[in-house]
């Protein structure tokens, strides 16, 4: 299977495409919207901040193309910031638009926890999930991020708290998306890389 | 659900070898860098730290090599520092495959480093390292290696740096680093409570109990050691279950 890897510019992506890679996947890094069109799965990486990610994919005519491939139901997976850019804006950037797939704003994480939340934390789940099967309901998750969006205001399918509860695992359609970095989550996040690979053949 | 308290091994690599130092004197070759990662990574290590402890300009290329045969070994998080300068150095080594970059002769001299890198490339990828020897009742940061007083203090240095975007800050005791005398919870507790973002206890790791100590009383979020893995003195994933059999919450890998 041809997965794109969206690059706009500022993401780790050499272990997003080592470990889809070692699953067997093919990864191109797509960088214009006629790699996103032609792709079986797009996978939506990210670290660092939402104005730089949300400008990197308008410099590259990109966000048009995602709009699109989430409106003809192409399958997508969305980490980290990639999940957060999925929503119409963040209050890390006031004033920038994110994709818009989920109306509500991501927040700041409040000051009554620990910022950023960074290590190994385990999943409430909330609905049946296609991306967490065969995991163990304890498994640990690495996340390490500032903002997140509320776990009540998208398709939610697991939870984490930290500071509030927030949408760990989102899932609609063909659309799924991971607060937490499965590329780094040892062999549990291997297991939901894989996952999402099946659900797309 | 509970976030875990997680170990990391650290390596310290010179010209492309892991090394150990006594408190910040005498090397001993300790092995090759991807293997000693490929062995963590199996045992259940949350993390792995690399720095270049020669830092030197000359070997700039080969540590970059380094990160790269390392991070080809692991599916958890990789943080990679020493000799930092400038915010190219930092892009260098998270290009290499590093998820953070470590800081800290370069942050103290210049501050706004920490920033920079922070809008580039977001708090969760900044580490301000911080070694510090005891001066009485407080601390005091030092700089290249352990040579360099400051005349700061550690807990007002860690505050600022913070207030300018490091996401996480590396403690070290350069008095008990290396000597086995067991973490100095004091100083962990004392930053732990400063500071809103995790902090990493480092120097002095010896037996399970100096483990569990510093996460009980030393209220640190990670605790880093070197020698006592590489030795194979302590497995990482017998530490992690006699912790866990204390009521430390940590990550056991199946």
């Amino acid at each position: 299977m041809k997965v794109a890897i969206v690059d706009y510019g500022a993401g780790n992506l050499p272990s997003v495409e080592r470990a889809l890679r070692g699953l067997g996947a093919e990864t191109e890094r797509a960088i214009a919207p006629e790699q996103l069109a032609s792709a079986e799965a797009i996978v939506l990486p990210g670290v660092g901040h939402f104005s730089a990610f949300v400008n990197g994919l308008r410099e590259r005519n990109l966000t048009a193309s995602l709009r699109a491939a989430f409106d003809s139901g192409a399958p997508m997976l969305g980490i980290c910031l990639g999940l957060q850019a999925m929503f119409a804006s963040s209050e890390e950037a006031p004033g920038e638009s994110g994709l818009g797939f989920f109306p509500e704003e991501v927040r700041a994480l409040p000051t009554t926890v620990k910022c950023p939340h960074i290590g190994w934390n385990q999943l409430r789940r909330v609905h049946a999930s296609k991306l967490l099967r065969n995991i163990p309901g304890d498994a640990y998750f690495y996340f390490a991020h500032s903002y997140a969006a509320p776990a009540s205001a998208a398709p939610t399918v697991a939870a984490c708290d930290h500071g509030f509860p927030f949408a760990a695992v989102i899932e609609q359609r063909n659309l799924a998306a991971v607060q937490f970095h499965p590329e780094k989550s040892g062999e549990t996040g291997a297991q939901v890389l894989r996952n999402f690979l099946e659900s797309v053949q | 659900m509970t976030l875990a308290r997680r170990i990391i091994p650290c390596l310290d690599v010179d010209a492309g070898r892991v090394v150990k130092g006594i408190e910040f004197e005498g090397l001993r070759d300790m092995g090759d860098p991807a293997e000693l990662a490929a062995r963590y990574n199996l045992e259940g290590a949350d993390e792995l730290v690399v720095l270049d402890i020669s830092a030197s300009v000359e070997g700039r290329a080969t540590f970059l090599e380094t990160i790269r045969r390392v991070a080809e070994q692991l599916n958890i998080p990789l943080t990679a520092g020493g000799g930092i300068r400038k915010m190219e150095d930092g892009r260098a080594v998270l290009r290499a495959g590093a998820d953070k970059v470590t800081v800290n002769t370069a942050a103290v001299e210049r501050p706004e480093l920490l920033s920079e890198l922070a809008q580039q490339f977001g708090a969760q990828a900044v580490v301000l390292s911080i070694d510090v020897k005891r001066k009485g009742n407080s601390w005091e940061p030092y700089t290249r290696g352990g040579r360099d007083a400051t005349g700061l203090d550690a807990a007002a240095w860690a505050a600022e740096a913070v207030s300018r975007g490091a996401g996480e800050i590396l403690l070290t005791s350069i008095d008990r680093d290396g000597t086995c005398s067991g973490f100095d919870c004091e100083l962990t507790a004392k930053i732990a409570a400063t500071v809103p973002v995790p902090v990493i206890a480092s120097g002095g790791a010896n037996s399970f109990d100096d483990f569990l100590d510093v996460f009980t009383r030393g209220k640190a979020d990670a605790a880093l050691a070197a020698s006592i893995f590489h030795t194979e003195t302590h497995s990482i994933g017998v530490l992690k279950k006699f912790l866990e059999g204390r009521g430390v919450p940590v990550r056991l890998s199946r």
